[in-house]
């Protein structure tokens, strides 16, 4: 891993101020253009001289990304909107607290001053060989070096993993698929909105990409609707160290109940695989039940089926498995 | 232009230009001849008119001064506040948005400068630890609560401890302690010295409220 940190290689900057003039430029300059929002995952690519774009299109000017709009059929949050924008807006605090407690749990108070919530969703996978600039699948390559028997994979994924193992390392995704956020994308063939978990792709699908963006797409916002406004809401987040890091495995959890019994639940966990993964077998298991022992222990151990743990790793499988019960159970357990 | 009239000064009163006058023409004349020759080149780059170009010499406001300085694309904040501007109370520790060390405020916002572009704060105010004292030399209170606690033992992290805590500060004014350290919990100290720092930041608040 090259560690020379004095100047970033060069490359022409572009500072668009509208939407249409990005994606031109975007369209214009195709893979060899670098969309930059907060810049905290682009940075370390630049610094390391991993990705050396030709192009960057910074998209720190464009005023219409920016913001939050609260109205009757939910909230509407501009892709680069900061996580700070995010955790002190009064109507997402009031109505829909998951979004603040995942980012608030997310890096440190200065990255959450810079970093996007569009950039929180839509960052790359963090796992030290392919950050590190090794030829792996992910990097266009054909091997994983996490999943050989001396790979360092203490925190990689133990679900749907294909030839990759890195797991995506978002806080705000879980939270934002639990309220069933939807993502607005635009590109050269116009806007398109999506659920926000078919924003995310598996190694399956696409083992370059975290997301469905492709070159000369762009996150525009994320429609929140009301469904889930002033539900039940939890999230946890599992990690080394109380601030800054990553997390190892998070959950999130919106609840609707219906006298004791469970009536409506969306339920996501992350860190466990190169996407979220919203956990819908045991969405439909708890439904009708209450927010007991009982059910939280049945929901812990179908959450954890299938999973298949890596040398080091076998540890998220038990910390899957309660943090889905303790979801299960709520704040007050 | 400038040097038109004085290459053709009026008879009637040629001997009244002194010598200061023909001084302050040349300077003019050689301000205008300057950044005319810089649209030129602009102009002949065609950058001005594409959407979102990029022109390296900006203004920057760094500490209530405006600082013209010519700026790399790829240059980060710290580097020019450090090695253009000379403001090196401002460190580079990680240089990888870890530590804290590079912390300044931009609008009043703590942001690690290693990790900003120079080129997106053009239009903001940028405050580092060497604005933060008063022209007279009195330490902001924040400042006067270090050296009231001896809050640091080699003090390299100081700069970004202090800067984040003015910025926290201000959103925050009276903190309980774990307030305070979940606050400026994106700065590191390799000395390890976080109990004294932070009752030295408290301090710190509390010269501030009385200040």
């Amino acid at each position: 891993m090259a560690v020379i940190r004095d100047v970033i290689p060069a490359f022409e900057l572009f500072q668009p101020t509208s939407v249409d003039d990005a994606l031109a430029l975007q369209a214009r300059h195709g893979v060899k253009a670098w969309v930059l929002a907060g810049g905290l995952d682009s940075f370390d690519w630049f610094k390391d001289r991993i990705k050396r774009p030709e192009v960057v299109i910074d998209l720190s000017q464009v005023r219409e990304l920016r913001g939050i709009r609260a109205d009757a059929n939910g909230l509407e949050i501009g892709a680069m909107t900061t996580l700070t924008e995010v955790v002190r807006h009064p109507v997402v605090r009031e109505k829909y607290g998951i979004l603040p407690d995942a980012a608030e749990a997310a890096a440190s108070p200065q990255i959450r001053n810079q970093g996007t919530i569009g950039g929180n969703v839509s960052q790359d996978a963090r796992c030290w060989y392919y950050r590190g600039g090794w030829p792996c699948y992910r990097a266009g390559g054909n091997i994983c070096y996490a999943d050989t028997p001396t790979g360092l994979n203490r925190e990689h994924a133990i679900l749907d993993a294909n030839r990759c193992v890195a797991v995506n390392p978002s806080d705000t995704a879980p939270a934002l698929i639990a309220l069933d956020a939807k993502f607005v994308v635009r590109g050269p063939k116009g806007e398109r909105v999506v659920n926000a978990e078919d924003y995310f792709v598996g190694p399956a699908i696409d083992i370059t990409r975290m997301t469905i963006l492709k070159p000369g797409d762009l996150l525009t916002s994320i429609r929140i609707p009301s469904t889930w406004a002033g539900s039940q809401f939890y999230f946890e987040k599992a990690r080394d160290r109380k601030v800054w890091d990553f997390a190892l495995v998070n959950v999130a959890a919106a609840v609707a109940m219906s006298g004791s019994s469970i009536e409506r639940i969306r339920l996501v966990v992350n860190g466990v695989a190169a996407h979220p993964v919203r956990l819908t077998a045991v969405e439909a298991a708890v439904q009708g039940k209450p927010r007991n022992e009982e059910t939280a222990k049945m929901a812990g151990e179908l959450a954890i089926q299938g999973a298949e743990p890596l040398q080091y790793n076998g540890y998220k499988v038990p910390l899957m498995r309660n943090l889905v019960m303790r979801a299960i159970r709520g704040a007050a357990a | 232009m400038a040097e038109n009239e004085l290459a053709e000064p009026k008879t009637s009163n040629a001997n009244a230009i002194s010598r200061r006058d023909v001084i302050k023409s040349v300077i003019a004349a050689g301000a205008v001849s300057s950044t005319s020759y810089l649209f030129r080149v602009s102009k002949v780059w065609g950058q001005a008119s594409a959407p979102g170009a990029v022109d390296r010499l900006i203004t920057l406001n760094v500490n209530g001064q405006q600082r013209r300085v010519d700026v790399m694309k790829q240059e980060t904040l710290v580097m020019t506040l450090r090695y253009k501007l000379g403001l090196t109370g401002t460190k580079i520790g990680c240089d990888q948005a870890e530590c804290g060390a590079c912390t300044v405020l931009i609008d009043d916002v703590p942001y690690y400068s290693c990790s900003v572009f120079t080129h997106t704060v053009r239009d903001k105010k940028i405050q580092t630890i060497e604005g933060l004292a008063k022209p007279d030399g009195t330490l902001h209170p924040v400042q006067q609560g270090v050296i009231d606690q001896q809050g640091f033992q080699c003090a390299f992290c100081m700069s970004g401890f202090v800067m984040a805590t003015v910025g926290y500060l201000k959103t925050n004014p009276n903190p309980t302690r774990a307030e305070l350290a979940h606050g400026i919990s994106g700065n590191l100290c390799r000395c390890q010295d976080y109990d004294k720092i932070l009752t030295a930041m408290m301090r710190g608040a509390e010269n501030l409220r009385k200040a």
